[in-house]
């Protein structure tokens, strides 16, 4: 028996570390990865309060947040071997073209 | 102390130091199996929880399909370890207490939450696999149909944004 608020402090604290990740990492693929941290951390929340109020819905919202992921790491990935052939470079803080 | 939280802390612990792991590693590669130990461990989780197939779809599509495609990524880049620049200074001042102040606002939420969803026990009772499928196929029919036709558009984007011989790919 577990209470519902670990699990919901548990996704609390994971999408903070995911929030840490994306701002301070310089690496287009580890920022990248962050999201997807940040996102498993939502789908903990979802099933906890599927489980908690004994309704299904969190779970299918689960798998509809993973096929979106899915997509996601696709197209995304695509453009970060984009951005490599352009710039030869991984590194967030040179994709600069739009700074002023 | 019973056996389940004891398995629950144990699972959190992990899926928090695979996270600090992610943070923590300047190499791309390590980052991306830390996220696979974080994503095991909230796999098992969702098994602590009976949420069985979305543990199993956790495993095989997260754990699976997606870590795969960054890990080739990471290869085919040949990404070495992280270059520090340090060109934005907001992110280097403001970061860390905008993330520290985020995740307190949600704490306080749980804590602020209502009593019945804080003391809610997670009984452990497996969720039928059968009552999920009904419920994906007779309510949730349509956005399950909308996700293929977008599975369908992100293969076509990614097909088209990796094709070699563009002549006008100015990024």
């Amino acid at each position: 028996m577990i209470p519902t608020n670990y699990y919901l402090i548990l996704s609390a604290i994971l999408f903070g570390l995911g929030v840490v990740a994306f701002i301070f990492r310089r690496n287009i693929i580890t920022i990248f990865m962050s999201i997807e941290l940040m996102l498993n951390a939502v789908n903990l929340a979802f099933v906890a309060f599927s489980q908690a109020w004994n309704h299904l819905s969190g779970q299918v919202f689960v798998l509809f947040v993973i096929v979106v992921a899915a997509a996601e790491a696709a197209v995304g990935l695509g453009i970060i071997i984009l951005i490599q052939r352009n710039r030869q470079s991984l590194n967030v803080e040179r994709v600069d073209l739009l700074k002023l | 102390m019973n056996v389940p939280l004891i398995v629950f802390f144990a699972l959190a612990a992990i899926a928090v130091l695979g996270a600090v792991s992610l943070i923590w590693q300047k190499h791309p590669i390590h980052s991306a199996l830390s996220l696979i130990v974080v994503m095991v461990a909230l796999a098992g989780l969702y098994l602590l929880m009976g949420a069985e197939f979305v543990a199993a779809v956790q495993i095989i599509v997260y754990g699976g399909a997606i870590m795969v495609l960054f890990v080739f990524v990471i290869m085919l880049l040949n990404a070495g370890a992280e270059e520090r620049t340090n060109f934005s200074s907001l992110a280097k001042f403001a970061g860390l207490p905008l993330a520290v102040a985020l995740t307190g606002c949600l704490l306080a939420a749980v804590y602020g939450s209502h009593e019945q969803v804080q003391t809610a026990a997670q009984a452990g009772v497996t969720a039928p696999t059968k009552a999920l499928s009904a419920q994906l196929f007779q309510e949730f029919v349509y956005p399950f149909e909308l996700t293929s036709f977008l599975i369908l558009v992100a293969i076509i984007g990614a097909m088209v944004l990796a094709q070699r011989d563009r002549k006008e790919s100015h990024l």
